[in-house]
């Protein structure tokens, strides 16, 4: 499926804090969001997945999602957002259960999804016996259960620890290699921007404005830390975004 | 920087984290129990304390084994059980009923929290002439002002725990397209579990309160009608063993409660 993101404008209150953002969303491709923070990157998420409405501008969605999928727009949190009193075969199994997805069949779902995210072990701990990056494991093993068309990750990595981090990094690239996703993935943190981004697009400070969209030509899967040809691509980002980090954070914030 | 640290001392560095964390210390309750309880026993075995003023524990204990021997023990607990289970079950389910409503619907909301603040105030035992016009001497009577005292408090402790529900927690479901009702059921519910059973407690408190109150007003048996009859007739004996079985009850329930709370919030880290 392909997302067409057409002129969008939001504000909060008397908060400008989208500038008509227009982009497209391949399908099967990754598309990195970056931006300094109170840049509107998460606001623009959550438009784009439906969770809000914008003032002006819309989001439209083009071709048939997979068959057999159950939420197109399926989103990972920062914050994990599991829910506490569910084990994480439970939490895998919550949206299963509003389409009738139960039995030996959700068994079958939920083995094979932990399987790909290396969380089968863990079937029946709950998420307050797990670390912060096992937790977010839970996280997308729940957004792949329902083979969602785009996902939509809201800085997923930034409340894990460094090392964590790049173990996930490479879960994401080997589940994508596997089975390509179309995904929209905002970050802050340039470095994943460019290890898993096929495009990347840079928003400026409040009001978010679209600055530049970069290609990344190197494949995901030869991707490596330290890839002089990333490197570059990192420092050139930075560069664009530099100034508006800068003056973002010496601005108050209204909201 | 060597001759500084030869010629002054080594000190260790003093620890400053201590305290502020409640650790549990089993049977420090008990002993203190035991200690006031001996001591009043040894106050009045000795003088200083009058008889008029406090009963001897072990005249007490005695008369509450005399109690149940005699079978007038639950000839009294049993009516008192029954009014106060059945009194605060239909309380208690309203509460919640009506807490979750207000706590889901913005009309409910502004249309019963009003209502809600002014009953709460009121003591309820003013009222309970008023229910025995309304529903009669019998039990009925009872349950009402039981039902309705422990209404309340369950409304604002229910109400209260479904508006703290972690809201990325509901917006995590409506991002996966849970129907309404799962949402409710499966994120909201479980969500509010630990507000509302801790404000159980204060309900089924509230619950000890009135029925005594009630039983006090009109009938036979009960562990209230028990109390009034013993200072009645000022036989503190008899007073303070139906003083030590409500508190009995008062233990009982908060430990149940308890008990529930680790059954059902094993979630909770």
């Amino acid at each position: 499926m392909e997302l067409n993101v057409q002129s969008l404008t939001h504000r909060y209150g008397d908060v400008p804090v989208l500038q008509d953002v227009s982009l497209t969303i391949a399908s099967g491709e990754i598309l990195c969001i970056v931006g300094p923070s109170g840049c509107g990157k998460s606001t623009l998420l959550r438009l784009i997945g439906g969770l809000e409405r914008p003032d002006v501008g819309r989001i439209l969605q083009r071709g048939d999602a997979p068959e057999g999928c159950l939420n197109p727009l399926t989103y990972v949190f920062q914050d994990f957002a599991l829910l506490p009193w569910r084990t994480v075969a439970g939490n895998v199994s919550l949206v299963l259960e509003d389409h009738g997805i139960r039995g030996g069949a959700a068994d079958a779902i939920i083995n094979d999804v932990l399987d790909r995210t290396k969380l089968r072990d863990f079937r029946a701990a709950l998420p307050r016996q797990l670390s912060g990056g096992m937790k977010q494991r839970v996280a997308i093993a729940r957004a792949l259960v329902v083979d969602p068309a785009v996902m939509l990750l809201d800085e997923p990595l930034s409340a894990l620890d460094a090392q964590t981090r790049d173990l996930l990094m490479e879960d994401l690239v080997a589940l994508w290699s596997r089975q390509p996703f179309t995904a929209v993935y905002v970050t802050h943190n340039l470095a994943e921007a460019v290890r898993l981004g096929h495009r990347i697009a840079v928003l400026s400070r409040r009001p978010g404005q679209l600055r530049e969209v970069l290609d990344v030509d190197v494949p995901l899967a030869e991707r490596r830390p330290g890839d002089p040809r990333l490197e570059a691509l990192q420092a050139q980002l930075w560069q664009v975004m530099k100034d508006e980090a800068a003056a973002a954070d010496q601005e108050l914030l209204h909201v | 920087m060597s001759d500084l640290s030869q010629e002054t001392e080594a000190r260790p560095v003093p620890f400053r984290g201590g305290g502020f964390r409640p650790v549990a210390k089993a049977g420090t309750g008990v002993v203190v129990f035991v200690l006031l309880l001996a001591l009043v026993e040894w106050g009045t075995r000795a003088g200083w304390i009058s008889n008029l003023t406090l009963p001897r524990p072990s005249d007490v204990a005695v008369t509450l084994i005399d109690m149940a021997r005699s079978g007038m023990l639950w000839t009294h607990v049993a009516p008192s059980l029954s009014r106060l289970v059945i009194g605060s079950a239909m309380g208690i389910s309203a509460g919640i009923g009506v807490g979750v409503l207000i706590g889901l619907f913005s009309h409910v909301r502004a249309g019963l929290i009003p209502l809600v603040a002014a009953l709460f105030p009121i003591p309820k035992i003013a009222l309970l002439p008023l229910f025995v016009i309304w529903f009669g001497i019998d039990e009925a009577s009872k349950y009402a002002l039981i039902a309705l005292g422990t209404f309340t408090p369950t409304v604002v402790a229910t109400y209260g725990a479904v508006d703290n529900v972690d809201r990325t927690l509901i917006r995590m479901g409506q991002s996966f397209g849970l129907s309404w009702l799962s949402i409710v059921r499966k994120i909201v519910l479980p969500g509010a579990l630990p507000g509302i059973l801790s404000g159980l407690r204060v309900s089924v408190a509230i619950g000890i309160i009135l029925l005594v109150a009630a039983e006090m007003l009109g009938a036979e048996y009960g562990i209230g009608a028990y109390i009034l009859q013993a200072g009645s007739l000022y036989d503190l004996e008899r007073l303070f063993a139906g003083v030590v079985i409500l508190s009995a009850l008062g233990v009982l329930t908060s430990w149940g409660i308890g008990r529930l709370e680790m059954r059902l919030l094993r979630w909770r880290s």
